[in-house]
């Protein structure tokens, strides 16, 4: 792959190219991993214990910056989701039932507290067992980790008042399944408001970046919560289907690909289960001629690049007013070529490793295809590591609707540029997807803000921003991007029935 | 020189500017890039004092730290100028003789600018005249917030003009112009009338230099790159104090505009005590130990 983008890199500037590399490199900083404790092998975490899995067997789980392999994860079969989900009952309907919400809130405050106290640790080893830079895994994921528990404790017991004049009562036990892109993260959105609305869980996290889940559960040991109310089992597909389709399981929360999100529905149909799912995007940015561009550039930058693009609500196709387009375009250019990546690890790493050999090839299948549609493939120069899994930053020029990289979803540092010339045009290609996640929209004048957004059909619109995450804000798609909302009240409403 | 549109204002988005400063603060710069910066930082000083109790043995004293910042490590790179009132241009010109260090004169009426443009324009051309080779004036901050571009415009270009081969510094005193936007209008204003450098602050202003007024004024200096391919120096002065801001600066300059300016000829800071505490670091990075500050000169 690195050959044929080579072939097509070409100095695009109109004018004159910045250099950003020469004079002053900056020295590698690695953030020191030695206090993070990672054991040889991790059990499920099963009614409160750490357990064999039934089968014996375990997998493997490597860094994909070096290729090295961090620990083992037990594999559940299902027996073990079986035993997982009684555990989940019996804690539902003994110990975590009878105790009062405010207790319940209380056991929330603790584990986001303890979160905070050990966050350096949950930071490293997030930033090890998937890839992504440590200046997010610290500034991102972690605070808003602890953020989510304490805003969910805060609703424990105040419940009757989100929902005035209705009874809300836990639904009973959740099964919820959790993707690799913000593995505790998304453990956070998943276990706060169920645990907060009296509710039990079986969580399984995505079988690449299990291993801050597992240090959860140590998390949870310690905080005393009741046996069985957090369950976590690892494995693959498989385990998380024996999860859908267990019969005692009540609802099905589930964050990952729109394909395996049709297949969840797809079985859940004809059941009594509720469910939740947060699917794919293909997030549009409209920047008009009026916006701040230099501004512009750097959200635009948060918005592809943030997380290597592993976002499902990334900004990963950029709409441009036709008078501003050249500009933008050589501005970021300019811009990616200042971005460093590297070793996640390395405190002033921009752009970390992509989580798996199966993404990286995801991704480069998908440039691949960006060639045979004509499109510009333009590359930052960055040196990269020679091992492990790299994908430079990347713009695709020369590419319009019909494309497949501006229909599909990549789930990579690839961004695609198009240009409009009105409003209308601009909401028009935005919403021409299937998905409807989020979108973003530049330009210095309010009214446009408000046309243009409520003129987008997609779960989350930034005005002059982008991947902006709070746990008060409901978060969901339109379309094939999802069903139901997590975050703010509107997350508590899909814990409860009435 | 290109005749400016007085009328476009470009938008600047206030919030993101400070969150793109708060991201680039937390790059870690350490070991030999660290040395390298501390050394880039103190050779790309204007050692400054202007104030109305400057002498001419106290100009000299400068001189003599500008010549030699640290006696025990005489290897270290001189700073860039030395930067003192008019009147002080001639001592300061026979102290660092053959040195290869400027001599910068504030003029102009400094700091305030408050006198008729034919007064400032003398000013200049005396601190030209005693030997300035880089005048440092400042904007008329009234006639720019009173809307009258046309005005601050065509009084830089006489500036310029009077200057001769001296190199220009445009004081746009930010701290007075309040808004982002101002920042950034007056930037363009000063270079299209024929800056060499645009500078923040004169230092009698608070606040003085910040990192966010810094980023707007050097996006304006790659904007005015890109269409006219010329490069613009940047000075931020006042309230620069530690080595651990004057990175923070070199970082906002290498990730905006690129190794090239990062050159005393296209970045300067201007400072009085910032020298010794990038000295003080530049020890300790060597040596591994912190000395008293007794040991650095008060100069």
């Amino acid at each position: 792959m690195n050959e044929v983008t080579k072939e097509t890199y070409k100095p695009t500037s109109p004018n004159s190219k910045l250099d950003f590399a020469s004079v002053w490199e900056y020295a590698p900083a690695p953030e020191s991993a030695s206090h993070a404790e990672v054991k040889n092998k991790y059990e499920l975490f099963i009614g409160g214990k750490f357990v064999k899995p039934s089968s014996g067997n375990y997998f493997e789980s490597t860094n994909p910056a070096n290729g090295e392999v961090i620990t083992e994860f037990a594999e559940a079969s299902k027996s073990d989701v079986n035993k997982a989900v009684k555990a989940a009952r019996k804690a539902f309907e003994g110990e975590w039932s009878s105790i009062s919400a405010k207790e319940r809130g209380k056991y929330l405050y603790r584990i986001a507290r303890m979160i905070q106290e050990r966050a350096r640790e949950f930071a490293v080893l997030e930033s090890m067992d998937g890839g992504k830079p440590i200046r997010e895994s610290r500034d991102v994921d972690i605070p808003l980790v602890a953020a989510h528990f304490f805003y969910y404790a805060g609703w424990a017991d105040k419940l009757e008042y989100a929902f005035p004049g209705q009874k809300p009562e836990a639904v009973g036990v959740c099964g919820q399944i959790i993707p690799w892109n913000f593995p505790l993260l998304m453990l956070a959105w998943k276990i706060a408001p169920a645990l907060a609305c009296g509710n039990t869980v079986v969580l399984k996290p995505a079988e690449t970046t299990s291993l801050t889940a597992l240090k959860f559960a140590e998390l949870v040991q310690e905080a005393g919560l009741p046996d069985g109310v957090v369950n976590i089992v690892t494995g693959a597909g498989e385990t998380g289907a024996e999860i859908v389709n267990h019969k005692d399981i009540d609802k099905i929360a589930f964050t990952g690909s729109t394909g395996v999100g049709k297949l969840i529905q797809r079985s859940l149909a004809g059941t009594d289960k509720k469910f939740t799912l947060e699917l794919g995007g293909k997030g549009a940015m409209i920047v008009f001629e009026d916006a701040p561009i230099d501004q512009a550039v750097e959200g635009i930058i948060n918005a592809i690049f943030f997380n290597q693009g592993h976002v499902c609500c990334a900004g990963s196709r950029l709409l441009v007013q036709e008078g501003v387009a050249d500009t933008v375009m050589q501005k970021l250019k300019d811009r990616m070529e200042s971005l460093i990546v590297g070793d996640p690890l390395d405190k002033n790493t921009d752009v970390g490793a992509i989580n798996s050999q199966g993404q990286f090839e995801t991704i480069n299948k998908y440039l691949k295809i960006a060639l045979d549609e004509g499109a510009d493939v333009y590359q930052s120069t960055c040196n990269i590591p020679e091992n492990g899994y790299f994908v430079r930053p990347t713009l695709l020029s020369n590419v319009s609707q019909s494309n497949r990289v501006v229909q599909e979803e990549i789930f990579g540092p690839v961004l695609t540029i198009q240009t409009f010339r009105t409003a209308d045009e601009a909401i028009q290609k935005a919403n021409n997807t299937p998905f409807g996640l989020a979108g973003g929209v530049w330009t210095d004048k309010g009214s446009k803000i408000f046309k243009v957004g409520s003129g987008l059909r997609s779960g989350v619109v930034w005005a002059n921003t982008y991947n902006k995450f709070d746990p008060t804000s409901p978060f969901g798609g339109y379309k094939e991007s999802g069903v139901g909302r997590e975050g703010g009240l509107h997350g508590l409403g899909a814990y409860l029935k009435f | 020189m290109n005749y400016p549109d007085f009328s476009v204002t470009v938008p600047i988005d206030h919030v993101a500017v400070e969150e793109r400063v708060a991201r680039l603060n937390k790059r870690s710069i350490k070991k030999e890039s660290k040395i390298f910066a501390l050394k880039l930082a103190l050779s790309m000083m204007d050692l400054t004092t202007l104030e109305g109790k400057d002498s001419e043995g106290k100009v000299i004293q400068l001189c003599q730290k500008a010549k030699m910042p640290y006696g025990p490590m005489p290897d270290l790179p001189t700073v860039a100028a030395v930067c003192v009132y008019p009147t002080m241009v001639r001592t300061a010109k026979n102290a660092v003789k053959g040195t290869g260090i400027n001599v910068a004169s504030v003029a102009t009426a400094f700091p305030s600018g408050m006198a008729p443009l034919s007064v400032r324009i003398d000013d200049t051309k005396y601190a030209v005249d005693e030997g300035a080779d880089e005048v440092d004036m400042v904007i008329s901050r009234g006639a720019f917030l009173s809307g009258d571009f046309q005005q601050v415009f065509d009084e830089i270009a006489a500036i310029k003009e009077a200057c001769g081969p001296a190199h220009l510094k445009v004081i746009l005193e930010t701290g007075e112009l309040l808004t982002y936007e101002n920042v950034r209008k007056a930037s363009d204003i000063a270079m299209d009338a024929g800056a060499d450098f645009i500078k923040t602050s004169t230092g009698k202003i608070s606040p003085a230099a910040t990192q966010p007024v810094t980023l707007v004024m050097l996006e304006a200096i790659r904007d005015y790159y890109y269409k006219t391919g010329k490069m613009i120096g940047m000075k931020p002065a006042g309230g620069i104090r530690t080595a651990k801001q004057a990175i923070q600066y070199l970082v906002l300059v290498k990730e905006t505009l690129g190794a090239a300016w990062l050159d005393k000829d296209y970045f300067r800071f201007g400072a009085s005590s910032l020298a010794n505490d990038v000295l003080m670091q530049i020890v300790k990075q060597t040596t591994g130990q912190y000395q008293s500050p007794d040991y650095f000169s008060v100069d």
